[in-house]
C-alpha cells in the first residue's frame, strides 16, 4: 500500500481544483464599460438610433385628474422650481445664485402660449434652458403642464372661490 | 546533562505569554479588525474627477436627490447624472471655476465622466433602490450624512450584518413617503409611529432576513 499517499494527494490536488473565490463573481452594471471597451467610447448612441420600447411620437394630453396635478406638482418642484421658483415668477433659488432670469408664468405672453409650446420647451429646452426630455418622461411633460396652468389660474384667485373650509389657511 | 537547563523558567514563561498574547490577539483580529474603520473604509472619501459636493448643492440650493439621480424610484441603482445635467446651470454660473473644467471638456468631447464607487457591495449580492424607496426608507437611513458632505464618503460598513439590523426591525428607520429625499428630516412628534407606517407599508420583517432576499 506504498500508493495510497499518493493516490490521496492527487485526489486532494483534484478536489482543490474545484475550489474559487466565490467572493468575485462579475456582473455589469449599467453604467459600466462593455468589457473591452475604451474609455472614450461614445457617451450617446449614434445617431438615428431609436430605443426598442421607445413610443411612436409624443403621447397624446392625458385626461386631468387630481392625481395628474400631484404627480404634475412634485415633478414641477423637483426638476423646474430651482430655476423657475416653486410658485412660478422665475426667481428660484439658482436664478438667485446668477442664473438668468427666465419670464414669470404669469406674463401674458406664457398665459396665452399654447400647451403644445410648453411641451417643445420642455423636450427641446428653449434660449439657455437646457431640455428635459432625458429627465421628465412624455407623461410627466403633461402633468407638469397641467400644474403649470393650475398655478396659472390660481394667481388671479379671490378668496371667494376658495371651498368655506379651507379659507381659514389663507386669512 | 541536567533534563532542565537553568533557562527552562524562563522558557516555559515565555511560551505561556505568548499562548496568551496569540489567543487575544486572534480574538482581536477576529472581531475588532473587521470593524474598524480603516478595513470597512467608513468616512474614505475617494478622489473624483471634480470635488463635487452635496452640501453645497443639497443643503445650500436645496436641489432634490431626483433631479440628477433620476432612476432611483424606478430602477436598481440610483444611476449618475449624465453631463448635460450639469451644464443646465453651469453652462451659465461658475463657467471660467477651474474645478469645472473636466466637466465642460466633457460636454464638449461627449465623453462620459468617470466617477469612482463610493458605495459598492459585492457582486454576489442583489440590492434595489426602488423597494426602499417605495416603503419609505430615506436616503439618509444608509447615505447618512450626504446632506452634509463636502466630498462624499461612505459611512456605513455596507455589512451584511447592516443590512440584516434593519431587515429584522425595520420601523425605526421608516418615514412617511414625502420625508424620503429630505436630507435633513427628523421625526417629530406629529410623525406615525413606525409601527403604524410598517403596516400602511405592509412590510412583514418575518421574511426580509431570508437569504433568498439579498442571494439570488
Ligand atoms: C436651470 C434653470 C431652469 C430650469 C431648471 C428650468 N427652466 Fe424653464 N427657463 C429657464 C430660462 C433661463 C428661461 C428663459 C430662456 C430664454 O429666454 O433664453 C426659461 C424659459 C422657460 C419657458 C418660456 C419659454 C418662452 O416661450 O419664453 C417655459 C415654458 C419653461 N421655461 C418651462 C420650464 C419647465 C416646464 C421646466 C421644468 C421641467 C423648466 N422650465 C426648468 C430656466 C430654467
Ligand atoms: C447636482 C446633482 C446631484 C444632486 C442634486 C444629488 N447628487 Fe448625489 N451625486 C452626484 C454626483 C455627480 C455624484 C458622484 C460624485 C461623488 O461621489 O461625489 C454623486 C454621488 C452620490 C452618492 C455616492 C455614489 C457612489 O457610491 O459612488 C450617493 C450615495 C449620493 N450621491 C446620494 C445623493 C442623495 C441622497 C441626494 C439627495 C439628498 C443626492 N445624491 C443629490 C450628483 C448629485
Ligand atoms: C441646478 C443647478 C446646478 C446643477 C444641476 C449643478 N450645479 Fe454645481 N453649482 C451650482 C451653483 C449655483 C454653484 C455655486 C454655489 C454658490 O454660489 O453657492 C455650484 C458650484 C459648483 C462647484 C464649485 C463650488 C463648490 O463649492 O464645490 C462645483 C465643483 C460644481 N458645482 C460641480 C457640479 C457638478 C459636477 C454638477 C453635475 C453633477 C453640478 N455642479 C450640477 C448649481 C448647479
Ligand atoms: C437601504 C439602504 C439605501 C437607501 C435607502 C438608499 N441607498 Fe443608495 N445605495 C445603497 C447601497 C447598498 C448602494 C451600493 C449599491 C451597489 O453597489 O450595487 C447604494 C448606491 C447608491 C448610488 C451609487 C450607485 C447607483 O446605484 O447608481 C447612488 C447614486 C445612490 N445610492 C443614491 C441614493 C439616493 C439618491 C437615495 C434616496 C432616494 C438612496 N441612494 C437610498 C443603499 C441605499
Ligand atoms: C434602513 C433599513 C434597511 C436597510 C439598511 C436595508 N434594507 Fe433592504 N429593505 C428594507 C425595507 C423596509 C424593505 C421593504 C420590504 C417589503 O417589501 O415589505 C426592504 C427590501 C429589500 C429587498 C427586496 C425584498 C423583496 O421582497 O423583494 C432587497 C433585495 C433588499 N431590501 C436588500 C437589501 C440589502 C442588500 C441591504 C444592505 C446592503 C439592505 N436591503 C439594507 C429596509 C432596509
Ligand atoms: C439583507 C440582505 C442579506 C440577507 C437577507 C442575507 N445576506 Fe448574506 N450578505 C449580504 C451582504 C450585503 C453581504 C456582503 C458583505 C460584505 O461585503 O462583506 C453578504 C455576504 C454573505 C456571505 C459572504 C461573506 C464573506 O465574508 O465573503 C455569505 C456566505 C452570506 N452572505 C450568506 C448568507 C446566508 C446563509 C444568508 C441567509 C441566512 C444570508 N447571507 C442572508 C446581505 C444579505
Amino acid at each position: 500500500m506504498r500508493r495510497l499517499p499518493i493516490i490521496a494527494v492527487a485526489g486532494l490536488a483534484l478536489a482543490m481544483a474545484g475550489c474559487d473565490n466565490m467572493a468575485n463573481q462579475p456582473k455589469r452594471l449599467p453604467f459600466q464599460l462593455p468589457y473591452g471597451a475604451e474609455a472614450n467610447w461614445p457617451a450617446l448612441p449614434p445617431a438615428g438610433i431609436v430605443a426598442n420600447d421607445e413610443p411612436f411620437g409624443p403621447p397624446p394630453p392625458p385626461p386631468v385628474t387630481i392625481a395628474l396635478l400631484a404627480r404634475g406638482q412634485q415633478r414641477y418642484d423637483i426638476y423646474c422650481s430651482p430655476c423657475h421658483n416653486r410658485v412660478g415668477d422665475g426667481n428660484g433659488m439658482i436664478v438667485q445664485r446668477g442664473f438668468p432670469r427666465p419670464p414669470s408664468y404669469f406674463s401674458a405672453n406664457l398665459i396665452k402660449a399654447s400647451n403644445q409650446h410648453y411641451y417643445d420647451v420642455i423636450t427641446h429646452g428653449h434660449g439657455v434652458m437646457y431640455p428635459y426630455a432625458v429627465r421628465v418622461a412624455p407623461p410627466d411633460r403633461w402633468a407638469i403642464i397641467t400644474y403649470i396652468r393650475a398655478l396659472q389660474a390660481s394667481e388671479n384667485a379671490r378668496l371667494a372661490e376658495v371651498p368655506p373650509a379651507q379659507r381659514s389657511l389663507l386669512q | 546533562m541536567a533534563i532542565f537547563g537553568p533557562r527552562a523558567n524562563l522558557w516555559m514563561n515565555t511560551a505561556l505569554v505568548s499562548v496568551v498574547v496569540l489567543f487575544l490577539g486572534a480574538l482581536l483580529s477576529i472581531w475588532v479588525v473587521p470593524v474598524m474603520g480603516y478595513n470597512t473604509q467608513e468616512r474614505y472619501a475617494p478622489e473624483q474627477p471634480v470635488p463635487f459636493s452635496h452640501r453645497h448643492h443639497v443643503t445650500g440650493l436645496g436641489l432634490d436627490c431626483r433631479y440628477c439621480h433620476m432612476t432611483v424610484e424606478t430602477g436598481q441603482y440610483a444611476g449618475m447624472p449624465p453631463t448635460e445635467t450639469c451644464m443646465t446651470c453651469h453652462s451659465q454660473i461658475w463657467t471660467h471655476a477651474g474645478v469645472l473644467e473636466p466637466v465642460r471638456q466633457s460636454f464638449a468631447e461627449n465623453i462620459s465622466l468617470r466617477w469612482n464607487w463610493v458605495y459598492r457591495l459585492p457582486d454576489y449580492v442583489y440590492f434595489d433602490h426602488s423597494i426602499h424607496i417605495a416603503k419609505g426608507v430615506g436616503c439618509t437611513e444608509c447615505h447618512v450624512s450626504i446632506g452634509d458632505e463636502a466630498l462624499t464618503r461612505k459611512t456605513t460598513t455596507l455589512y451584511m450584518s447592516w443590512c440584516l439590523d434593519c431587515h429584522r426591525n425595520p420601523a425605526p428607520h421608516l418615514r412617511p413617503l414625502d420625508q424620503v429625499f429630505n436630507p435633513s428630516w427628523k421625526r417629530t412628534a406629529n410623525t406615525p409611529s413606525g409601527t403604524a407606517l410598517m403596516t400602511a407599508y405592509h412590510i412583514h420583517p418575518e421574511t426580509l432576513s431570508d437569504c433568498g432576499v439579498c442571494h439570488r
